[in-house]
């Protein structure tokens, strides 16, 4: 009974996978043949990238603040309070900056491709575009993956820049480091590895990212319930699986940049 | 983008005079274990008009839909405008959508454009037309559903049963050979409901286009067949039907997933069958 159930739900995963991949395959034939909606890049760019401006500004600067007053403490028991922009450049641009913007795409992106798309299936839009000539994976997924995959990196960029701030007015004004010693000390802690991976890996995420947001959305049936459920679904895949992939990610790079 | 002006005719031998413009052969379609459609086999003539009627979840919709290719049959054949759809790929697909239109059952509109943008959209996308060109096309199409100056507006902006006129602008606007509808008047009022249906004739017997007819109104159903669209100078009335064109009207009845009924108004008003009787009531 309890093998069935394992079996079938490992059918049912293998299932998933196998139609996520096709649709990242489609994705890609689409993206380098004609027609190619570039309105609706530019759209997406302006969605996906503008409108998730304000929640990754304040998540990067809080990040950077925080990670200033707990590492304050930390450094103090060594008396190396003024290394403080060290460790904060350090796992803002390498770690913490790509990930957690990812993680807040996940939540504003992925649930709402989710959601978009999945109420343009059950409400029949989606088979509405294929009646009407023009491909779904074309008009729909790739500006929105593209979209992603330029996106995601800048901002980033935009987070660690915040964060660097953010660590740089707690260094100011509650641990009394000085402004000169603060940004020689960010820009001692950081080498040119760092900075490659703190730039290679949201182009990663950003696709993984989009791309379950859409396969989620588009294999959406159930009505208004069944959206609700992909918008859920699609966060909670996304957010796991940028957390797998950045480990992995972090590995392959290491092996390569170090 | 592309090249192609889409609202020219289809290619010659798309339109050999009389040869079915849909052809069904024993086609059955399971979804997961459940059996939807078991060994249907019909075909639409030109110019005719097939209704197809059934209690909701006999697989009506299924049909429209494996016509046009958006679902393939388990097993069986479909032919549509001489070509075999349920072998093609989707690419292959395409270039016979472009002769076809389908009304989908809630109007299926995209929310986020507006209706010209919405009507347009087969225009906008894919033709030679220039944006102001296709404009006027547009305005064309909405001044025959008598939807002119909502051109602007977002869908949500408009009643059910405008919303339905706006999704039939959108499935004419390329002059198609073949219109599907998907219960172009369910939930409509009687007025909504008949203007519905003038739209329905007007476009079957002035553009001599085919037309696949999904309803659960008798009362739709008979009012298509039964009436005729003329042009009377710059006029359009809708007149009795004249023998021949009532004759052109075949309605077949879906009763779980079987063809249970087939043939013209006046036999399925004959028919002695008990489940067509409380059907009729
Ligand atoms: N994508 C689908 N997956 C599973 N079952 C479906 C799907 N689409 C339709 N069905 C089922 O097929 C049957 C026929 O549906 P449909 O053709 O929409 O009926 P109707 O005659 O009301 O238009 C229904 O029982 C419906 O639940
Ligand atoms: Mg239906």
């Amino acid at each position: 009974m309890s093998g069935n159930w394992a079996v079938e739900f490992v059918k049912k995963a293998l299932l998933e996978v196998q139609e996520y991949v096709r649709l990242c395959f489609a994705a890609g034939r689409a993206a380098v043949s004609r027609p190619f909606y570039f309105r609706d890049v530019m759209e997406q760019i302006d969605i996906i990238g503008l409108g998730s401006l304000t929640v990754v500004l304040l998540t990067g600067f809080f990040t950077g603040a925080v990670l200033a007053l707990q590492s304050g403490m930390t450094l103090d028991q060594f008396g190396a309070r003024p290394f403080v922009g060290r460790l904060i450049s350090a796992s803002m641009i390498k770690e913490l900056g790509p990930v957690l913007t990812a993680l807040m795409l996940s939540g504003r992106v992925g649930s709402g491709i989710a959601a978009e798309l999945g109420s343009m299936v059950v409400t029949e839009q989606i088979s509405a575009l294929r009646a009407l000539g023009t491909d779904p994976v074309r008009k729909l997924v790739v500006p929105r993956v593209l979209a992603g995959f330029i996106m995601c990196p800048i901002l980033t960029v935009v987070a660690n820049a915040v964060g660097l701030l953010g660590g740089w007015i707690i260094a100011l004004t509650q641990l009394r480091v000085a402004s000169g010693v603060y940004w020689s000390s960010v820009v001692e802690g950081l080498y040119i590895q760092d900075v490659w991976m703190g730039i290679i890996k949201p182009f990663f995420l950003g696709f993984v990212i989009v791309t379950i947001g859409c396969h989620v959305g588009l294999r959406t049936s159930g009505g208004t319930q069944g959206v609700g459920r992909a918008t859920t679904n699609a966060v909670v895949a996304s957010s796991v699986v940028v957390l797998i992939v950045d480990f992995f990610l972090t590995r392959f790079l290491i092996s390569i940049l170090f | 983008m592309a090249t192609r002006d889409v609202t020219a005719g289809p290619p010659a031998e798309l339109v050999e005079a009389h040869a079915p413009v849909a052809l069904f052969d024993r086609v059955t379609l399971a979804f997961d274990e459940k059996v939807i459609l078991r060994d249907v086999t019909f075909d639409v003539r030109f110019g005719h008009t097939k209704i197809f009627l059934g209690a909701s979840g006999a697989g009506k919709s299924t049909i429209l839909k494996l016509m046009l290719g958006l679902l393939k049959p388990d097993s069986g054949t479909i032919w549509v405008l001489g070509q075999r759809v349920d072998t093609m790929t989707e690419a292959q697909l395409m270039r016979v959508r472009e002769h076809m239109g389908m009304v989908f059952q809630e109007g299926a509109l995209f929310d986020s454009l507006t209706v010209g943008e919405n009507v347009g959209f087969k225009l906008y996308e894919d033709s030679d037309l220039s944006l102001s060109e296709v404009r006027e096309r547009v305005e064309e199409v909405l001044g025959f559903v008598s939807l002119a100056e909502h051109i602007d507006k977002l869908p949500s902006a408009l009643s059910g049963g405008q919303r339905r006129r706006v999704a039939i602008a959108r499935a004419m606007i390329t002059r198609p050979k073949v219109l599907l509808y998907d219960e172009p008047t369910t939930g409509l009022d009687p007025m909504t409901c008949l203007s519905v249906d003038t739209e329905i004739v007007k476009l079957r017997d002035l553009q001599q286009v085919t037309s696949v007819l999904v309803t659960h109104q008798l009362r739709d159903a008979f009012y298509i067949a039964s009436h005729e669209a003329r042009r009377n100078g710059r006029e359009v009335e809708l007149v009795e039907a004249s023998e021949q064109k009532v004759e052109e009207a075949d309605f077949v009845m879906i009763r779980e997933g079987r063809v249970a009924f087939e043939g013209s108004a006046w036999e399925l008003r004959h028919s002695k069958d008990a489940y067509l009787q409380t059907f009729l009531s």
